[in-house]
């Protein structure tokens, strides 16, 4: 037995040894680095489709992959999304559920191009890499991404990357939480309006999100705050309702979450703390508690790639859908909001579309007490997260960060403040 | 038993049975599948709008209809197939690890800790041979820690090896966020350190290597001195300890084997992937999964290539069909039908370990009206139940059960097979009853 212990130490020994001479060969080099430099795109919120030409493909199949099935609010509103499209224009429609950010997703992405698909959509930040590495097999197919940072860069000219100006949607429905602050500190003048927000991960498209959220809070109730919780997880309900907890015990008076299970929706309602919620109106499931939300209408670009198949043109490597074409909605308002925020709501969105509103203006938030004046974040996305790109913009006599502009995906990655994590 | 005082008594009995011929039983088992089978069929005709024809179609063709998705469900099979190898030697030992999910994870870990740090500069080759065996001994170790305090201070390995599951998943997240500092928790592919593809087909690898590893655990288990020990100490740790094993040692030595048995599995989830990665669902489930495999095989790594086969296809299947006409929730669907699958399989068990007898009821009304006093009137009186035993052949009768017992024993402890485990081992006897129930009973009626 000792014996054997000593052989097998001294392969391991020797292998390690062996390894040891080729680190310093170094034979494979480094990755090249990226000099690529983005500007803004130009064709953001556009879904017009030259129709003039000949119908290049009449019968489409259209193959959807999402990470969880449809008890996530997530997922659900991609599904709900595909199918109504694809029976409006007569597109058959496949749906991969529960696939995971591993080699499932390339599985089954190739599995959906074999199958005949013309349009393989996957729907989970995760997804991305296997995705291009499937359009790469299949260029006959468009890929395409949601949430993907990688549609310009890629250079994969049948993968194309997708997402929405969701921080206005999330603004707006903060106002509505702001709304009902300000609603519940004149009813009692104890109440702090100190928010809680259950996010999934760490990035920036979480960041973004909650950041809008808190600024649109803001607009309305100046002396707002937030408290931060990270659950590691798309969808985990019970981590989502134990941080919603969590928050409620810290004093928070009202939750919002970027996660994609009804965890904490349903903590509100138990406790009957007002909840602001993303993609899937809660208003039946919590008549109570429920104010507002907002989602990205998935169908708007769903219909605009298919359109695209259809006649033969290209898709564009990176689409930003707004309010012009649909693609941010606020949902429907619930009975426990505040008198009025229908109105804020409408007039604030007015302005978006206007232009003379921006979410990140410089003027109305500080990091580390101090105004913003340059951001450069890290647009071109690569490993080591290279800050490579000032996305602060001066036009008129506004200075902002342009989100969603140099790519789809946010880029927004600043802590600013009044927002604070739970655990701090 | 049954004694007078029962007044209610079911119309059939259960009885052991130990001298099912081997034919019989896979006969049963055969049966069982093709019942489940239809079962399954008949429940997808009502749940789904494709009938029958359609829930076979793409039972098959969905699962097998090109290369690539039978390279894809043959991968499946591999890797539930490793898992459920891992569990062999430590349930063989009746060890009841279940914490393959996450050795197998730790594994996994293992190999993209060495492509994050070697990656760059190491060749293929010489790196792909590192991963493993950095994921044989981070498997190994996750596996030694239950196995020390078992061994030492006999804690329940069940609920050990549980949580560290959980501690491997957290080691995981804990990981992923120092290699990805933005907190998306994704890594995406890496970019060295696939083994995956040979002649053009994706997977083969592992599935060749998965089939000699069974191939090799088998002989280990059946023909090893290890194989034996690990059997003595299952059956009775007093008899390893009397003829002279060291129970410490094999209960260290085989839960070694079995995690680095699930490390190797983490090597080719990571390795053995055209596109390697990690997240902490990677092994996403098989490790539970694998203790039906390993079970339903009654831990015969060849009978378990039949039955992993079994549950990777029910799955895949069941889940293709849920695509293709669209049954809300697919995860439920398929969860219904792998269910109902395995639920009659492990029921068809019952048969092949018991024997079921039903009694015969006829002319109940006349008999009653014949016999109106006793409790059990309306029991036509069997051939069998005519018999009065006397003492002498109540003493007779045990006898014999005795001495049909303790041959068992002595087969038993001379034939290590691993197909014994699976009935239970200690025989009950049925002494319960003394002459003078049995023939009050008799005399009843």
């Amino acid at each position: 037995m000792k014996k054997k212990v000593f052989v097998l130490l001294v392969v391991v020994a020797l292998i390690a040894a062996l390894c040891a001479t080729f680190v310093a060969c170094n034979k494979k080099g480094t990755d090249a680095d990226d000099t690529i430099k983005l500007e803004p795109m130009t064709n953001i919120d556009n879904v017009d489709v030259d129709k003039t030409g000949q119908v290049v493909k009449s019968s489409i199949k259209f193959g959807l992959i999402t990470l969880h099935d449809e008890h996530s609010t997530y997922d659900k509103n991609f599904i709900d999304a595909a199918t109504t499209v694809c029976a409006q224009m007569g597109a058959a429609l496949v749906v991969k559920s529960g696939i995971d950010e591993t080699n499932a997703c390339y599985d089954t992405a190739v599995e959906l191009a074999e199958d005949g698909c013309d349009i393989v959509f996957a729907d989970s930040f995760g997804h991305e890499e296997f995705m291009i590495k499937a359009a790469k097999e299949y260029p006959n197919v468009q890929f395409c991404h949601a949430t993907g940072t990688s549609g310009r860069i890629a250079g994969v000219s049948n993968f194309q990357t997708a997402f929405a100006n969701i921080y206005e949607g999330r603004y707006l429905a903060g106002i509505a939480a702001g709304m009902k602050l300000n609603a519940m500190m004149a009813a009692d003048n104890t109440v702090v309006p100190k928010m809680g927000y259950v996010g999934a991960y760490p990035y920036e498209e979480v960041i973004s999100g909650l950041t809008s959220f808190y600024l649109g809070a803001k607009s309305v109730c100046p002396s707002v705050t937030m408290k931060t919780t990270f659950t590691n997880s798309w969808y985990d309900e019970i981590a989502e309702a134990n941080s919603a907890t969590a928050l409620i015990n810290a004093g928070c008076v009202l939750i919002s979450q970027h996660a994609d299970s009804m965890g904490a929706p349903q903590v509100c309602e138990t406790k009957g703390v007002p909840n602001v919620t993303y993609n899937v109106s809660t208003k039946t499931a919590c008549p109570n508690t429920y104010l507002a939300g907002c989602k990205i209408n998935w169908g708007t670009y769903f219909k605009y790639i298919i359109e695209c198949v259809k006649y033969g043109k290209d898709i564009p490597d990176d689409w930003t859908g707004g309010f012009a074409t649909g693609a941010v909605e606020v949902l429907e308002l619930g009975d426990a909001v505040a008198t009025g925020t229908a109105a804020a709501i409408a007039n604030a969105k007015a302005k978006f579309e206007a232009g003379t509103l921006k979410v990140y203006d410089c003027s109305t938030f500080t990091v580390n007490g101090a105004a913003v004046t340059e951001y450069v974040a890290n647009v071109v996305s690569d490993e080591a997260f290279t800050p490579d790109t000032n996305v602060v913009i001066t036009s008129g006599n506004k200075t902002y960060i342009a989100e969603s502009t140099y790519r789809s995906a946010p880029y927004f990655g600043l802590t600013i403040d009044g927002i604070s994590p739970l655990n701090a | 038993m049954a004694s007078s005082k029962i007044k209610f008594e079911l119309p059939f009995h259960i009885t052991k049975r130990t001298d099912i011929p081997g034919w019989k039983a896979w006969l049963f088992r055969g049966g069982a599948i093709v019942i489940a089978f239809i079962l399954t069929a008949i429940v997808s005709t009502i749940l789904t709008k494709g009938g029958m024809g359609g829930f076979f179609k793409e039972m098959f063709v969905g699962t097998m209809g090109t290369a690539n998705k039978a390279l894809k469900l043959l991968n499946g099979w591999a890797m539930l197939l490793m898992l459920g190898l891992a569990l062999v030697p430590a349930f063989k030992m009746k060890f009841w690890n279940i914490g393959a999910e996450g050795q197998t994870l730790m594994g996994a870990l293992a190999s993209v800790v060495v492509i994050k740090e070697w990656g760059k500069v190491l060749p293929e080759e010489v790196l792909i041979i590192l991963m493993l065996l950095f994921s044989l001994v981070f498997g190994a170790i996750w596996g030694l820690i239950p196995a020390i305090f078992k061994a030492i201070w006999n804690t329940n390995e069940t609920l050990f090896t549980l949580m560290m599951n959980y501690i491997a998943i957290q080691m995981v997240l804990f990981a992923i966020n120092i290699w990805a500092p933005n907190g998306s928790g994704t890594i995406g592919i890496l970019k060295y350190g696939s083994f995956s593809g040979a002649f053009g087909m994706n997977y083969i690898i592992n599935i060749v290597l998965v089939t000699i590893v069974t191939a090799i655990l088998f002989v280990y288990i059946k023909y090893s001195k290890h194989g034996y020990e690990i059997n003595v100490v299952g059956e009775s740790v007093n008899t390893a300890k009397y003829i002279g094993i060291n129970v410490k040692s094999v209960i260290i030595r085989t839960m070694v084997l079995s995690g680095a048995l699930c490390g190797l599995a983490g090597w080719f989830l990571v390795g053995g992937s055209p596109t390697p990665t990690i997240n902490s669902t990677l092994v996403a489930g098989r490790g539970f999964t694998a203790i039906l495999v390993a079970w339903i095989g009654q831990l015969n790594p060849f009978i378990m290539m039949g039955s992993a086969f079994l549950v990777i296809f029910m799955q895949t299947g069941a889940a293709q069909v849920a695509t293709t006409y669209h049954i809300g929730s697919s995860s439920a669907y398929s969860g219904i039908v792998v269910g109902l699958f395995f639920v009659i399989l492990i029921a068809a068990e019952f048969l092949v370990n018991y024997n079921v007898v039903f009694k015969v009821h006829k002319h109940k009304k006349v008999e009653k009206a014949a016999t109106p006093t006793g409790e059990k009137a309306g029991e036509e009186p069997t051939k069998e139940d005519e018999k009065i035993i006397t003492e002498e052949q109540f003493e007779e009768e045990l006898e014999s059960i005795g001495t049909r017992y303790f041959e068992r024993t002595i087969t038993k402890s001379k034939n290590f097979e691993g197909n014994d485990t699976f009935t239970p081992q200690k025989e009950e006897v049925p002494i319960e009853e003394t002459v003078e129930e049995i023939n009050e009973e008799k005399v009843d009626k």
